[in-house]
């Protein structure tokens, strides 16, 4: 039977320490189950009502040799009674299945910080697994033991235990380990089993028609709760109270899924047909995932044969009238980029997905970078623009797809949607939109021809916009071809003529400059005037927001601004510039943006640059922040 | 669907105002004006037909064409046409391009659209040279072949357009020839009517860079006894006095005389359907084999691609209802904050 809530709080042991906010962090083999273990404490700390982030870090082998540190997989959950906005600079509480895992996490716990291992697999073979000299054990060593509280719990004895009358094999019993870990973590952090209990049900005896697999890892979340509160091995227990968030219904999404539930939004709202042509790649297969199960919607997913033909595929569906669009990461949007320029020149609407990861080449797939902004920007032969969004956190992710396919319909023209690693994996509540309340988007396919008397012009442009016509096959009297060769612009016809190759390189140009008729104003948060303007974009939102209120609290006058349109920028983006003294611009990459900035405001701006294929943390923000107004160059 | 009659087209109505601009001489204008001729003999309508090619001479085509049309990129008209029908799978989708932009830059794309089946048909303008870049080998052309780029030969074996083609899963995998405009007009309306990819190789003569490569296959006094022209049911017979024909001989095909103890009888009758004698027929190669024209193979069984993703989508919202983002947004765990 699961636990109702009512017994959940009888259960609540005296001792109890209320905490604001907490980060707790699984870590294990990548064939442990860290990242179920993670995604289970997420769903039931936000449906508990805590305001959640967090950061799944994996690595790109599926399944490293056990127990090395190389097949560390991890999962961090920043869990709190206020609003939060990253998954945590440092880890409150670490929970370590193995040596490895702990080798390679303990530098991120803060002093004093919980650190549950999983004894049993403190061998000495483990221990040489993961590199550690002869006859060392992390958990002997008197260092470790003085700055960390470290608890020492059997957990693979006790799941065998716990499972020994199950009549289950000793594989199928091993792999409810988790389930023990999970368990303790509920026990020690006073949360409801419920969830995971629903969960395990759904996902097992459901799903898959194997409720003994379902029974027996209820059986051990629940032998790893009581553990917690029977073994007297924690001296405390600690409460996190739900958060006060907006009133509404939420649910737990990740970037990715947001994105896939926008466009699936932005084709219903524009009465239009979605085809996603796409070629497997980390972390950008997710959306292809979730659209390929979206058929009820009439979405029509493509795996193609490769990123070329994707992106390729997309163009020819909007050619013939469908909301088109690809997904890709850095490697994957350079093959692309000759396409994406047939896209420019053809002005046609496609959405390309950038979920950017750490490079170059095939670099770290599973880790987080910013650095494709000056790619997805110019990386394409000749002058070839394109307008560039970037949704700023998981749950962001939503709106700007909607954004991308409204201002490529608007704008006949390739939109890139650049996302991150850490936003498309990361997870937040999401307080659900009233999808009513988003505007159309309109779309023409002309029916009759511009040109009475002649033939369609297939260039003729709109005075304000400068878009041409969406004119589809199938359509009577509007027979027209396009192609990569230079138009003479109106007819469409092919041209070598000098002037009209200057006018149309100027009017593509200024086509997507127009987008930012229809783009709202920068927000700025703090003061309106100050000594420094923190900048950002993309999934460096959270970190940079913390930071900035942070100074503020320090009694620093500075305001933070996260830019979402990258291109075109917001119109007021130079006056905002203009009201502080310094600009600063904290990047995941060597300064992109900032190129940008320079290049189009004339303004000093200074960078705060890391790239360790990790969120910035707010500390080191906040350090080189206070560095730069004191006038240190970093 | 409009349920208007059908204009009478001429061949002219599907010319569009622009100048051909291929050389004078060049076999493409002949493609041209067989690919005109037969759209006006088909039953439908102007508007439904999209043209799509790649880069190179040939890949000018879609611009003299009065119909929707689409000059993409190097080698990937494939992938463009696929989206096309994903889209709109009712447009009628012709690939027209040479052997550099499908057989080399695009030959991947080419495999897949062809193992796919979709629904596009495919011309090959195959002259066994880069024309556009001016003269430079191909992926068609001989070994040991002296261009531009390849000054003491070319250390490249060829590779075999319809033997690829047959191995990729194709089909419908057809032969014609430039000058021959009606044998090609015939194999388009076939391909044009076959359900699923067609595969049509054209040899085509580039008068400036690789001129008389095909004469041999092409001309009145050659023609006859280094080509056999396929005709599904009927024996293989061929040369000007049709006293040559083909028969088996254990796994291997040759070449044999009729008279004497041979008889009509103990020629290999062509069998469209069987892939493997297709694939053994893209085999016969000048000088040692006539090469086959017409219809090597076709398989109008398969399921088209295009065909099965919207009846896919179909069966889902059959079985499921029709998606409502109200119900999409609100799958899964959710709670309310009041």
């Amino acid at each position: 039977m699961p636990m109702t809530s009512q017994e959940h709080e009888k259960a609540r042991v005296n001792e109890s320490r209320d905490l604001d906010s907490v980060t707790i962090r699984f870590c294990g083999d990548s064939g442990d189950g860290m990242q179920l273990t993670g995604n289970q404490f997420t769903n039931t700390s936000a449906i508990f009502g805590n305001d959640i982030a967090t950061f799944p870090d994996f690595p790109a082998e599926i399944r490293a040799p056990r127990g090395t540190t190389f097949g560390v997989s991890g999962f961090q959950v920043h869990f709190a009674s206020h609003e939060i906005n990253t998954p945590g600079d440092t880890v409150n509480a670490l929970v370590a299945m193995n040596p490895a895992g702990l080798k390679t996490n303990i530098a991120d716990v803060e002093p004093g910080g919980v650190v549950i291992v999983n004894e049993d697999e403190f061998t000495p073979i483990n221990f040489k697994k993961c590199g550690y000299i002869e006859g060392y054990n992390p958990l002997d060593d008197e260092t470790l033991q003085s700055r960390y509280k470290i608890y020492r719990v059997p957990m693979s004895r006790l799941t065998r235990d716990a499972l020994a009358d199950s009549g289950m094999g000793a594989k199928d019993v091993d792999r409810c380990r988790n389930m023990f870990a999970l368990g303790v973590a509920y026990w020690l952090f006073d949360r409801p089993l419920d969830s995971t209990i629903a969960f395990v049900n759904r996902e097992f005896a459901e799903r898959r028609n194997k409720p003994e697999i379902a029974e027996i890892n209820v059986r051990v979340l629940k032998a790893g709760f009581y553990y917690g509160e029977n073994a007297e091995l924690f001296s405390v227990r600690y409460h996190v109270a739900p958060a006060e968030l907006q009133p509404g219904t939420y649910r737990k999404i990740s970037g990715n899924e947001a994105a896939a539930l926008g466009f699936i939004t932005a084709a219903e709202k524009a009465g239009k047909r979605l085809t996603l042509a796409s070629y497997p790649i980390t972390p950008a297969s997710d959306i292809l995932h979730y659209l390929a199960k979206a058929k009820n919607f009439g979405v029509k997913t493509f795996q193609a044969e490769d990123e070329i033909a994707a992106v390729c595929a997309a163009i020819g569906a909007s050619y013939a009238g469908d909301f088109a669009l690809t997904s890709s990461s850095g490697p994957g949007i350079a093959l692309k980029a000759e396409a994406i320029g047939l896209a420019v020149m053809l002005e046609l609407p496609l959405v390309v997905i950038d979920v950017q990861r750490a490079g170059p080449s095939t670099g770290m797939p599973t880790k987080t970078e910013q650095a494709d902004l000056l790619q997805v920007m110019f990386g394409r032969s000749s002058e070839s623009p394109v307008i560039v969004v970037a949704p700023a956190t998981p749950s962001e992710c939503f709106e700007m797809a909607i954004e991308a396919f409204r201002l490529a319909a608007r704008c006949m023209c390739p939109v890139i949607y650049l996302s991150d690693g850490y936003i498309a994996n990361g997870a937040e509540p999401w307080r659900l939109p009233d999808l009513d309340a988003i505007p159309p988007i309109a779309v023409d396919h002309p029916a009759t021809t511009n040109n009475p008397g002649g033939s369609f012009l297939p260039y003729l442009r709109d005075k304000e916009t400068l878009a041409r016509p969406w004119a589809i096959p199938g359509t009577a009297g509007l027979e027209h071809r396009l192609g990569g060769l230079e138009k003479e612009d109106g007819t469409g016809n092919v041209s070598y003529d000098p002037d009209n190759h200057d006018q149309m390189i100027r009017t593509r140009a200024e086509k997507v400059r127009n987008a930012s008729d229809i783009i709202p104003l920068l927000d700025v948060r703090g003061p309106a005037t100050g000594e420094a303007l923190l900048l950002g974009w993309g999934g460096t939102y959270g970190a940079i927001r913390t930071a900035g209120d942070k100074l503020l609290e320090q009694g620093r006058s500075v305001a933070t601004a996260h830019l979402r349109y990258l291109n075109p920028f917001p119109r007021n983006l130079g006056e905002v510039l203009s009201n502080y003294k310094q600009v600063i611009i904290p990047e995941i990459n060597q300064g992109q943006l900032r190129l940008l900035i320079r290049d189009r405001f004339l303004v000093d701006a200074r960078g705060i640059n890391q790239m360790r294929g990790r969120m910035l943390r707010v500390d080191d923000i906040v350090t080189k922040t206070l560095a730069l107004l004191d006038g240190e160059t970093l | 669907m409009t349920e208007l009659a059908l204009p009478a087209y001429k061949p002219k109505d599907f010319a569009s105002n622009q100048e051909v601009r291929w050389c004078p001489g060049c076999g493409d204008y002949a493609v041209l004006k067989a690919v005109q001729m037969t759209l006006a003999k088909k039953k439908r309508r102007k508007e439904d037909y999209v043209f799509i090619s790649g880069i190179g001479c040939a890949a000018r085509f879609p611009y003299y064409m009065n119909t929707y049309g689409l000059h993409s990129i190097h080698g990937r008209a494939p992938a463009f046409a696929t989206g096309v029908k994903l889209a709109n799978p009712s447009l009628e989708v012709w690939v027209v391009s040479g052997d550099g932009d499908l057989l080399s830059i695009g030959g991947n794309h080419t495999l897949h659209v062809l193992r796919r089946n979709v629904d596009v048909n495919i011309l090959l303008l195959n002259n066994r040279i880069y024309g556009l870049t001016k003269g430079q080998y191909s992926p068609t052309s001989e070994f040991g072949k002296k261009t531009k780029s390849t000054p003491v030969g070319s250390l490249d074996y060829p590779v075999n357009p319809l033997s690829v083609a047959i191995g990729a899963g194709a089909t419908f995998v057809a032969r014609g020839i430039d000058i021959d405009v009606k044998l090609l007009s015939e194999l388009m309306i076939e391909a044009g009517d076959h359900p699923g990819a067609s595969f049509v190789e054209i040899y085509q003569d580039c008068n400036i860079f690789n001129h008389q490569t095909w004469f041999y296959a092409s001309q009145k006094d050659s023609r006859a006894d280094n080509t056999i022209l396929l005709k599904h049911g009927q024996p293989m017979i061929y040369g000007a006095n049709a006293d040559k024909g083909l028969r088996m001989n254990g796994h291997k095909l040759e070449v044999v005389s009729l008279g004497g103890d041979i008889a009509e009888d103990d020629l290999l009758v062509h069998d469209e359907t069987d892939r493997g004698l297709g694939f053994l027929l893209s085999q016969l190669s000048h000088p040692d084999f006539p090469e086959p024209l017409g219809i090597l193979h076709r398989d109008a069984e398969h399921d088209q691609y295009d065909h099965l993703v919207h009846q896919q989508i179909d069966d889902v919202i059959k079985s499921r209802g029709a998606g409502d983002i109200h119900a999409l947004i609100n799958e899964g765990d959710t709670w309310t904050v009041s």
